[in-house]
């Protein structure tokens, strides 16, 4: 059972998950934002186009499951889960704050709909084999989705993970990595090039998109080809991002990891979102 | 670390021993011994268990995982020299419902993938069976592949049960008891021709549990793994010397059997004397001293494992002696302490 696309559009689902990550930085004061602004189109198109669950069951045998390698995105995939109707919407205020079930860095002990726990960064594509291994083995057509950040290509245990992905055919993997070129000291590519990606991606057996990660349709495009069009091979979508993405102000503030924005900062970005409310 | 100059006598020189292979037994010269005990307890759980697959980083021949592929080729996973993957992808089957035994070396697991296990395997609290071989010194290959430190770095990780068994015995009923304990197990592995010893004391494994092999009112030896085998052969040498030794064997590193250890190392009267194949620091002494000081019993206490040092590479006979783990060298320390 998949949520019911119902009459609300994958825009108003992204522009949504960009209200909920903008209010919950607002309770938390500080945050990811400029990244949850940056994957909120990849993350409505994976809960509100792609993904099979069932959000009053998060653990339901059936689902597909969505590992959140880049742990500090948290807010971004609560703000998808709370959308989902996984994660109840008034626990939003409770975001970052003590005994929560919505911790800064997402973790699987306690958090529903997170799969793994991800602060550590570099984890989650070693973890999705394993998973797409054991699903084979069980004979389910689920599939494991798997976010992760740029940064992390710079870790050689996504590397082994993306050997042993292709050398075990696993089609039942799609790995979307978010490409804003920011890490935690600088432009990505002058911390550790990784260009040509793509390239790189398909020698290593995969078969690969790249698209800009906040064009709807050319996202959902992808995500449907990772699905039917993948010839066997485990899928990576390269989403090109642009960080703050939604909230002009934020677009435009110097490219920071962990960007600045000031207390009463948070209600202009609320209202500079909501000028831009989709049908 | 430089080799020692050798020193020219008019004495005949002792015969310098060679490295073994690393596929070499830790067994003695005629020791009785068992093949490959690991990989076929694990065969027998398997075939009651559908859940139980085995996983390698390139070391399925070296951790007897291969008696396992052999019988159940379609549930072995080569997951390549990649131990970051390796307990990674254990993590996510463990999640899918499996039970996954992953084996590497112990240097490999402890140290290379140390984040992948805190944090994929204990944090995530994943139904993963870590089985390492090589613990120790029981390789002379030099510091890459000697697991001095492997204990202390498991034991520090909250929710790992650690077990560092004796022998083939053992290891046989460790595995499935790792099968029925719910929840990540890191296990110290020999392999190959495995030395035979516990059967003759009537001696059966319990996790949490540690067991008094023999009862002696002068020294005790609290050991585990290896050690216990020479614990008790250095028992039965003093014995010869009129020396009254016990052995408590404890198995299981974490959790702690903290009752057996209180009540046996608070027997007035007694050395305690508490024996590992690892450093000296986090290992079963340190976490024995610790428990005696918070709980106030104070027994005569000594430590004998390996130094904090680099250890050497070279014949794993000359190495023991060397470092003060062989038998006679327990022998020796044990009699210098009564004197």
């Amino acid at each position: 059972m998949t949520i019911s696309p119902s009459n609300v559009s994958l825009e108003r689902r992204a522009w949504n998950i960009r209200r909920h990550a903008i209010r919950m930085g607002e309770v938390q004061g500080q945050g990811y934002i400029a990244q949850a602004l940056d994957i909120a189109d990849v993350l409505a198109t994976a809960y509100f186009h792609a993904m099979r669950y069932q959000p009053q069951n998060p653990d339901w045998e059936g689902r597909d499951r969505f590992l959140l390698s880049n742990g500090h995105y948290a807010i971004a995939l609560y703000a998808a889960l709370i959308e989902a109707g996984i994660v109840p919407e008034d626990e939003l205020e409770t975001y970052g704050f003590d005994d929560s079930r919505l911790p800064m860095s997402g973790m699987a002990a306690y958090t529903p709909g997170m799969e793994m726990s991800g602060g550590s960064l570099g984890l989650g594509l070693s973890i999705a084999v394993g998973k797409c291994l054991g699903l084979k083995r069980k004979g389910s057509d689920s599939r494991v989705y798997t976010l992760f950040s740029d940064g992390e290509l710079d870790e050689g245990s996504v590397w082994e993970a993306i050997l042993s992905a292709a050398h075990y055919q696993l089609d039942n993997l799609i790995a979307i990595v978010d490409v804003n070129n920011q890490q935690a000291d600088g432009p990505s590519t002058a911390m550790l090039g990784f260009e040509p990606l793509a390239e790189k991606l398909e020698a290593f057996g995969w078969f690969v998109q790249r698209v800009d990660g906040n064009d709807l349709a050319a996202v959902r495009a992808a995500f449907d080809a990772a699905k039917d069009a993948n010839g066997g091979r485990p899928s990576m979508i390269i989403a090109d991002t642009l960080m703050g993405k939604g909230v002009p102000f934020l677009e435009a503030r110097d490219k920071n990891h962990f960007i600045r924005v000031d207390a009463h900062e948070w209600q202009l970005a609320l209202a500079a979102l909501d000028e831009r409310k989709p049908a | 670390m430089k080799p020692a100059t050798v020193a020219k006598t008019d004495t005949p020189a002792k015969p310098r021993l060679t490295t073994s292979a690393m596929i070499a037994s830790i067994a003695g010269e005629g020791q009785r011994t068992r093949p490959a005990p690991f990989g076929h307890a694990l065969v027998a759980c398997a075939q009651t268990d559908p859940t139980i697959v085995g996983m390698t980083a390139d070391l399925g021949k070296y951790t007897d995982l291969h008696i396992f592929q052999q019988a159940f080729p379609d549930r072995y996973y080569q997951m390549g020299m990649a131990e970051q993957l390796l307990f990674g992808a254990a993590s996510g089957l463990a999640a899918e419902g499996f039970t996954p035994f992953a084996t590497t070396y112990a240097v490999f697991a402890s140290r290379r993938a140390y984040d992948f296990i805190h944090q994929t395997i204990a944090e995530e609290d994943r139904n993963v069976k870590i089985a390492c071989a090589l613990p120790g010194l029981t390789s002379g290959y030099g510091p890459s592949h000697q697991a001095a430190e492997d204990l202390a770095l498991m034991r520090a990780i909250p929710n790992m049960t650690v077990i560092d068994p004796c022998d083939a015995h053992e290891i046989e009923q460790v595995v499935p008891a790792m099968v029925a304990h719910r929840g990540p197990v890191y296990m110290r592995l020999l392999r190959g021709q495995v030395p035979l010893v516990l059967d003759a004391y009537g001696y059966s494994f319990e996790l949490g549990k540690a067991k008094m092999l023999r009862d002696g009112y002068e020294v005790l030896f609290v050991s585990s793994g290896i050690m216990t085998m020479r614990a008790l052969e250095a028992a039965k040498a003093l014995e010869a010397d009129r020396v009254d030794v016990g052995v408590l064997h404890v198995p299981t590193i974490k959790p702690l059997d903290t009752a057996t250890l209180l009540e046996a190392c608070g027997k007035p009267g007694r050395l305690v004397v508490v024996v590992e194949n690892h450093t000296v620091i986090g290992g079963l002494g340190e976490a024995v001293a610790g428990l005696l000081m918070r709980e106030g019993v104070h027994p005569a206490f000594r430590m004998i494992g390996l130094p904090d040092e680099f250890l050497a590479a070279g014949a794993l006979p000359t190495l023991h002696d060397r470092y003060g783990i062989s038998t006679d060298a327990l022998c020796a320390k044990v009699k210098g302490w009564l004197k």
